[in-house]
């Protein structure tokens, strides 16, 4: 059946429930408004501002920003690719010793926040960090100069490399491997094969991971920050911390928003071309497994070393510091409230992401029109907006038209929503796409109202996909800095705001306890789905 | 007219698309099953909508055991209307047992009773705690009639419930369906596109075409006196020969035929040929030529090609072994009459 025939067959739920209709389309348009809301504040300021606006977006200082993210996003990118693909092809098509080990190992640098990789990396090869101080005996005075460029670089990478990872194994398991045995059997030697037929079908999942990469660099605050390398969103920290300069960092913010909405759009094409190549007719049949011979040694150093620079280190440097601040006895009842604080502010961002999802997803799915498009696009929007940047509009929205709410849970609630509800979105609006609409037909046939139905097939049914969402949505939110960092009450501590403070301070001992645990919590979700994917 | 269990008038439903109904009306009675057949996007799938109420018409009404469900005031919901409905997917509820599926739609207090009662009618009794995707193609189609058939609805609809099986499960279960349908007395409509099926489920038939129905009758009445030229192509493989009607009967290039349509003489008229009408003889002087001989086990299906650069195609029994290329006589020999209808070119 084709979409507009699925579609036509669902929008029927809706069809004789008129208050129920009129309650969803309420909360879905509130939920449109908050969404809008940074960027309507941000618009707003900037138009106040009149002419002053072109001279702060065509300064100089401006220019120098903006090429330093691109550039700084652009270097991440290409090199993440060239770890991730070799990594990926050794994984999936050859005879790699401990090949699952690798796979499983080097992805889990995902569950490592950007400022506690940063952190990390500081603490060793940082001017007095634990590199320095051992070498100091044989006369080296001075490292290599890790802040600015070279630092967010290397954490960026390391941290990223795994979106690429994971997309580019996908790609190449789901490849149909008779293109392959095809251009083997044209006369093609592996080489030749592989440059010719592999890699251009990996092509599409290359460039879906690339992106999210992309977008990774220009959201990411932590590392930049802790790495002293002034992209946007450093450079809106500053500004809001320094002399509360609203037009420029309105113009900054929107500037940063037109990029990363500029890298979406590119994702989205590509994205829906990726599937068209993943395509295929027939049976998919074993791939041809490579044998590596001599190459297996130096292939596993290869995968090794990456598991080694992006999770062995860091996770020994955490551990010394988290078994030297034991020694020290810094203060653990602050570690209790800020992590209770955590996982109160995050399950509650989860909860009313869910929530403010529902109305949307059921319009998007159920219904047709430009309405519920226009209510879905808008809603995917929010995608196009670094943390900072919600941050950064929601603090100057509170302070000056929401007074009651500002410097409360509230309005980090409302900025946790605005950032969370794409993630919440998607996971609820797949599970409800894969059920079958004759099966909620069905159940009406059988004598059950719509909200019955809903409530006994609806919810059930796509359960596992919405509790997988709440999950993720759950764990971003634990690790989520400038949201929490700007709009966080007065003294409210979780584990992300206690790791930056004390880093902040070059307290690393400090940083080690809420760093590690944190790291703790967003592994257990991770582990499920690792073993669940059955790499 | 409490012998009517679905009554429905002057339906009409516009898309953009296929499936538009055009002012369709259809009487089922009650106990009957009546196999609904048609082309691919005639609306066979739209009137079942608009009868289980999960889509509403532009215009006209549908009336189920003798209550409006939609008409221009009134709007039954789905829950409502007492009719049951299995799909074409089956659509069985995936994260219930096969026992729960069947009593979700049933109340009371012998629930248990009932699901072992309606699971024992399509004998699945040891199925009850099984999940869905544990149970085969035809066992998941006799779960979905089960939970369908298990609030007694006043009609049972079934979209193409056999498509999705293979074609040897096909026969077993739509025998089996046929017979359960028919020890329960169940007014059914059977949605089809297969012309076997509908010959064999249905204790009437309705061709519909174009959103509108055009004959309803006996499988023996549609098959045999096809009421208009696209059921006479439809059910069967019928060529339409044209001729002259005279005093004796219509005359056509292949000989004199007699028909049942009320025609006057001297009107110019196609007849409906069926291929198993149709006999040939090789005959060297005939101006028919066998074109291709389409072997189908047992019997063959040649095309001939008539001295008028007509084609028509005749059946013959396995043995009965023609070269393409050999001019043949061509000799109806029907033993009945044959439908006809007026030229309108």
């Amino acid at each position: 059946m084709d979409y507009l025939a699925k579609k036509r067959l669902v929008s029927s739920f809706f069809q004789n429930t008129n208050p129920w209709k009129v309650m969803v389309w309420l909360m879905g348009a509130l939920v449109a408004f908050i969404l809008l809301l940074p960027t309507i504040y941000l618009l707003l300021r900037a138009v106040e501002a009149g002419d002053a606006v072109w001279n702060i977006l065509f300064s100089a200082r401006t220019a120098r920003v903006l090429l330093r993210t691109v550039y700084l996003a652009a270097s991440v990118t290409l090199a993440s690719a060239l770890v991730a693909v070799p990594i990926a092809w050794l994984t999936v098509r050859t005879d790699l010793p401990m090949r699952r080990v690798c796979a499983i190992l080097t992805t889990l640098p995902l569950v490592v926040p950007s400022y506690v990789g940063a952190y990390l990396f500081i603490s060793v090869l940082g001017p007095r960090g634990i590199l320095q101080q051992w070498l100091e005996p044989l006369g080296v005075q001075q490292l290599p100069k890790l802040y600015g460029f070279p630092g967010a670089f290397l954490v960026l990478t390391l941290l990223s490399y795994p979106y690429i990872l994971t997309s580019t194994r996908a790609s190449l398991m789901r490849m149909n491997p008779a293109l392959e045995e095809a251009s083997r059997n044209l006369g093609n030697g592996p080489w030749s094969t592989f440059w010719r037929v592999t890699l251009p079908q990996l092509r599409p999942g290359l460039a879906a991971g690339g992106l999210l990469v992309t977008l990774y660099v220009l959201r990411d605050f932590g590392a930049v920050s802790v790495m002293r390398y002034s992209t946007f969103t450093r450079v809106l920290y500053i500004q809001y911390q320094s002399s509360f300069d609203r037009t420029g960092a309105a113009v900054l913010a929107l500037v940063l928003i037109l990029l990363t909405v500029f890298v979406l759009l590119i994702e989205i094409r590509t994205r829906g071309r990726a599937s068209y190549y993943g395509g295929h007719v027939g049976a998919i049949g074993r791939p041809i497994q490579v044998q590596l011979g001599y190459w297996r040694w130096p292939s596993l150093l290869l995968c090794a070393s990456v598991v080694i620079l992006s999770l062995v280190l860091p996770a020994s440097i955490l551990l010394y510091w988290f078994l030297r601040s034991l020694k020290l006895s810094i203060a653990f009842p602050s570690l209790w409230t800020a992590a209770w604080n955590s996982v109160f502010a995050s399950g509650l961002a989860s909860a009313i992401s869910l929530l403010a999802a529902i109305p949307v997803a059921l319009l998007s799915v159920r219904q047709m029109g430009w309405m519920a498009l226009f209510l879905e696009r808008v809603s995917y929007s929010a995608f196009a907006l670094p943390g900072m940047v919600v941050a950064l509009a929601m603090v100057f929205f509170g302070a000056n038209y929401a007074n009651p709410i500002y410097q409360t849970l509230y309005l980090l609630l409302l900025g946790y929503l605005i950032m969370f509800l794409p993630q919440a979105l998607g996971a609820l609006r797949t599970s409800l796409l894969q059920i079958a609409p004759s099966i909620e037909q069905a159940a009406r046939t059988l004598g059950k109202g719509p909200v019955n139905v809903f409530r006994t097939i609806t919810v059930p049914v796509a359960w596992p996909g919405i509790a997988a969402g709440i999950g993720i949505v759950f764990l971003t939110a634990m690790k989520e800095l400038p949201i929490t960092l700007i709009l966080g009450p007065l003294g409210f501590n979780t584990l992300a705001t206690s790791v930056w403070s004390a880093v902040e301070e070059a307290m690393f001992g400090a940083a080690a306890a809420p760093a590690l645990l944190l790291i703790l919590l967003s592994s257990v979700p991770m582990a499920l789905l690792i073993l669940r994917e059955r790499v | 007219m409490s012998d009517i269990a679905v009554r429905c008038k002057g339906l009409v439903k516009t898309f953009a698309e296929a499936g538009a109904l055009n002012g369709l009306s259809l009487d089922v009675k009650k106990g009957q099953i009546l196999a609904l057949i048609g082309p691919s996007g005639c609306g066979k799938t739209t009137l079942l909508r608009l009868i289980t109420g999960v889509s509403k018409p532009d215009s006209g009404s549908v009336e189920v055991g003798g209550k409006v469900m939609v008409s221009a005031e009134v709007f039954v919901p789905p829950e409502n209307r007492r009719v049951g409905m299995v799909f074409q997917n089956y659509a069985l509820f995936p994260h219930l047992t096969v026992a729960a599926n069947v009593a979700y739609g049933l109340h009371g207090t012998n629930r248990d009773d009932q699901v072992n009662a309606m699971l024992q009618l399509v004998s699945l009794s040891g199925y009850a705690d099984r999940m869905p995707h544990e149970l085969s193609g035809g066992e998941q189609q006799r779960v979905a009639l089960a939970r369908a058939m298990g609030p007694r609805p006043d009609v049972l609809l079934l979209d193409e419930p056999f498509s999705n099986l293979d074609s040897g499960q096909r026969v077993h279960v739509r025998n089996q369906v046929r017979a359960i349908l028919r020890m329960s007395g169940t007014t059914a409509i059977f949605v089809t596109h297969h012309q076997e099926e509908a010959l064999f489920m249905g204790d009437r038939i309705a061709v519909q075409h174009q959103g509108c129905v055009e004959q309803v009758g006996t499988p023996g009445d549609v098959f045999g006196n096809p009421a208009t030229r696209f059921v006479a192509t439809f059910m069967g493989e019928t060529d339409l020969i044209p001729g002259e009607v005279t005093n004796e009967g219509v005359q056509t290039e292949i000989g004199l035929l007699q028909s049942t349509n009320p025609v006057k003489v001297g009107d110019q008229v196609e007849v409906a040929v069926r291929a198993d009408d149709v006999r040939i003889t090789p005959d060297p002087t005939s101006g028919a030529i066998v074109l291709t001989r389409e072997y189908r086990g047992m019997v063959n299906v040649y095309r001939v090609r008539l001295p008028s650069g007509r084609f028509i195609h005749s059946l013959q029994r396995h043995t009965v072994r023609i070269a393409p290329a050999t001019p043949v006589r061509v000799v109806i020999d029907p033993g009945h009459e044959l439908a006809c209808f007026i030229n309108s070119d």
